[in-house]
């Protein structure tokens, strides 16, 4: 790892210094105060961010704590290749849950509109329990939608999972309350305070590799919902969509069935760095079938138990 | 609060600021109607930090609500207000942080509820804020509110104060109308004890003195607000000179002790075999290897070996980097102890006195069993008295037995161990602490150390165990 940038005359740290401390100093808040915390990790560039933080952590040891994935069975396969690879590099465990079994058992049934986001709550939940988890990571950051921007760094949730937008602990200084109630848990969130820029400048420093889909490369696409689709099993063009070869990237990652491409020739890092700064819509925006239901669609999948 | 924008003027590209720019942390204050979320959506606005699709968003929501009329005007709180409820009932309940970049530096924004019963969400929103800016409406004055927030500020001792004067255009921007409230406003800062107090006049609708300073205010001679937050310095960021005058404190989160399950390349892992380092955020000042330490509890002394990084040593660390220390000798150290520059810790005690800003809906009563967080150590506590109550009104402390939600209190405290308790005003970090349910893990109160109590050992300081090595 490389050292970071800092100015011993001035005593002075960059914003990506500070951001780094802080997400330093929650994450072994974190380990220390809870008995059984679990890092989500689905390969996507901000749970590979906070893997990253985790790993400067704990620094020389390995990252004591599990991963868990939870897989709809509609992720792009060279995200979950990217996943496997990573996790056997940091030599930590991950447990996966499945979507899909869910599924075939009956305990969930495939929405109309067949995207499964909304869907992954409830394995999330059965996870959370089945693991006894008292702490879960996530690399949810406060400028990706409205109701993200209320959450707190530690986010107490009940025993359904819920967050009470309306009830919310105080926060103060970097003092953490981690106390909670039987049946309760924590969601705790290391890069609330970072932007998609921040996150992008900081992989860029820390050279963190990222799958493949987050730079420009061709791919078969249609346009629906103002959005670059890519043609998958779970995601086929209807009979009236014009399919084509277009040069994208993936601003997010996350479902195949729900999440969009971008026209982008960016195709490095430094490339994306400089194209984040410059987008004038969001990122969720421009790429989120999901976040588009509604005005709060974000706080409703959270009151619910969503991240 | 409508605030009227040309969407043609919205910029294609957004400010960026540099990477090695630094970060600062404000939060917006005042009372309900003051302009808040105006102010917000001009900074936001005029900065360029609002994207299309929000903006869409925001005028598509605003105008099937009826919102500036023919003039297709657009409600800004609606950028902030990001919860249902509060959409539903037009009120902020809750903190919303906001990210913008000008050129000079980034900006972490806490837009803060300004009704009396969500005031615990602006405690939140000003700890760690580097600076408070405070609307006025320059019509009404000064309200009970405002005096209730700024009385928050100076509790808490926030770094900067701005105080904006808004709706200035109301006031057909008239300097003596202006020059009245901005005398009134001092007067309560003056008897809170604020000392850096600036007053702005300001129309966050108009955009008069916001991000460019207004040829309407000849009269105002100061920078704009954008200009001051663009120069203030930040908390942490205040240079080497005065960092070296700060004692160093490092609360222990964890000691990193892998015992050979290491992520070091194989023909080093033997090196690392005995590796022992203490993990933590530095608090304050700076510390360089071969420096002594003193660390409580126990009142060892030892001398700094290596500071690491993850991987990377550092010859020297200071505030606020998270870092992991090693020491020559093998001290009796665990989470929550504190490694101090040697000679800096005062002396241990039991007991203290403190001001409590009451978060709970349940009163504090005397001789409540609470728990305390010091820095990364929770203690058994017990509030033995409360001793008195701020009045909003006259900014005195009146007697009290007790106290309810949103009040601002003195009480003593009497503390289950030893503890190096500094004074908030000496040392931030040390000097606050959480009070904490100790049934349902709530949290009641934020705190500050007024004064330490009857030391119950000397500190390292004042000889007493000083030279002991272990």
């Amino acid at each position: 790892m490389r050292a970071p940038p800092m100015n011993f005359a001035t005593h002075r740290l960059s914003e990506l210094d500070v951001l780094e401390s802080e997400a330093i100093h929650i994450i072994r808040e974190v380990v220390a105060e809870f008995e059984r915390p679990v890092l989500l990790f689905s390969g996507g560039k901000d749970s590979v961010v906070v893997l990253h933080l985790a790993a400067k952590a704990f620094w020389p040891g390995k990252i004591p704590i599990e991963l868990l994935h939870v897989d709809t069975g509609h992720n792009f396969p060279e995200v979950l290749e990217f996943r496997d690879k990573t996790v056997a590099a940091h030599g930590v465990r991950l447990v996966v849950a499945q979507v899909q079994d869910y599924i075939d058992d009956g305990r969930l049934a495939e929405r109309a509109d067949g995207t499964r986001n909304p869907l992954q709550t409830l394995p999330l939940l059965d996870a959370i329990a089945a693991g006894r988890h008292d702490a879960v990571f996530g690399g949810a950051r406060r400028d990706e939608d409205k109701a993200r921007a209320k959450e707190r760094i530690l986010s107490l949730r009940d025993e359904f999972g819920q967050w009470d937008p309306r009830n919310q602990r105080p926060e103060l200084w970097n003092l953490y309350n981690g106390r909670h109630t039987v049946g309760q848990h924590v969601r705790a969130f290391p890069i609330s305070n970072w932007t998609e820029l921040n996150v992008w400048r900081y992989i860029e420093r820390e050279n963190i590799e990222l799958p493949p889909l987050y730079y420009a490369h061709e791919r078969e696409v249609y346009r629906r919902d103002n959005m670059w689709r890519a043609i998958s099993p779970v995601s086929p063009a209807r009979a009236d969509e014009t399919v084509e070869l277009r040069t994208v990237r993936y601003r997010t990652v996350g479902d195949m069935s729900c999440t969009g491409a971008v026209d982008s020739n960016a195709a490095s890092v430094a490339d994306v760095v400089r194209e984040v700064g410059v987008s004038t819509i969001t990122e969720r925006g421009a790429t989120r079938a999901d976040d588009r239901i509604s005005e709060a669609a974000m706080e409703d999948r959270k009151k619910e138990g969503y991240f | 609060m409508t605030l009227i924008i040309d969407t043609q003027d919205l910029a294609t590209e957004a400010a960026v600021a540099t990477p090695e720019g630094t970060l600062f942390r404000f939060a917006t204050a005042g009372s309900v109607d003051d302009g808040k979320s105006t102010l917000v959506g001009r900074l936001l606005h005029d900065s360029k930090a609002i994207l299309a699709d929000q903006l869409e968003a925001v005028t598509r929501t605003s105008t099937e609500r009826g919102f500036g009329g023919e003039s297709g005007g657009i409600d800004f709180a609606l950028l902030t207000d990001g919860l249902r409820a509060e959409r539903e009932q037009g009120i902020t309940i809750d903190v919303a942080y906001r990210y913008f970049a000008t050129p000079a530096r980034s900006f972490i924004l806490a837009d803060c509820p300004g009704h009396v019963q969500y005031t615990r969400n602006m405690v939140t929103g000003a700890t760690t804020a580097d600076a408070v800016i405070m609307l006025i409406d320059a019509r009404k004055g000064v309200l009970e509110q405002t005096r209730r927030h700024l009385s928050v500020v100076a509790l808490l001792r926030v770094p900067h104060v701005i105080i904006a004067v808004n709706k200035i255009d109301l006031l057909d921007y008239n300097e003596a109308a202006y020059r009245e409230v901005e005398a009134s406003v001092r007067l309560v800062t003056a008897e809170l004890g604020i000392a850096d107090v600036l007053v702005i006049p300001v129309s966050a609708l108009v955009g008069d003195n916001v991000v460019d300073r207004s040829e309407r205010t000849p009269w105002y001679a100061g920078p704009s607000l954008l200009e001051l937050l663009e120069t203030l310095t930040v908390i942490d960021d205040r240079g080497a000179a005065s960092q070296a005058a700060e004692a160093f404190r490092l609360p222990v989160q964890l000691v990193l002790r892998p015992q050979g399950a290491v992520v070091v390349a194989p023909e080093l892992a033997d090196s690392y075999r005995d590796y022992r380092s203490y993990a933590g955020q530095v608090a304050s000042g700076s510390i360089k290897v071969g420096d002594t330490v003193s660390v409580e509890p126990g009142g060892g002394t030892s001398t700094v070996t290596g500071i690491d990084f993850a991987g990377v040593q550092l010859a020297e660390a200071f505030a606020p980097q998270s870092i992991a220390l090693r020491l020559a000798d093998d001290l009796d150290i665990a989470r929550g102890a504190v490694i101090a520059a040697r000679g800096t810790l005062p002396p241990v005690t039991r007991t203290l006195t403190a001001d409590l800003f009451w978060l709970d809906p349940r009163p504090l009563a005397p001789g409540a069993r609470v728990l305390v967080k010091f820095g990364t150590t929770v203690l058994q506590a017990l509030v033995s008295e409360v001793t008195g109550r701020l009045d909003l009104t006259t900014l005195g402390v009146e007697p009290a037995t007790s106290l309810t939600v949103n009040d601002i209190g003195q009480a003593s405290i009497r503390l289950s161990r030893d503890l190096p308790v500094e004074p908030y005003t000496q040392n931030r970090r040390s000097g606050a602490f959480l009070v904490i349910h100790p049934q349902d893990g709530a949290t009641l109160a934020a705190g500050i150390v007024t004064a330490p109590g009857e030391p119950t050992r000397a500190g390292d300081g004042s000889g007493a165990g000083s030279e002991v090595s272990p």
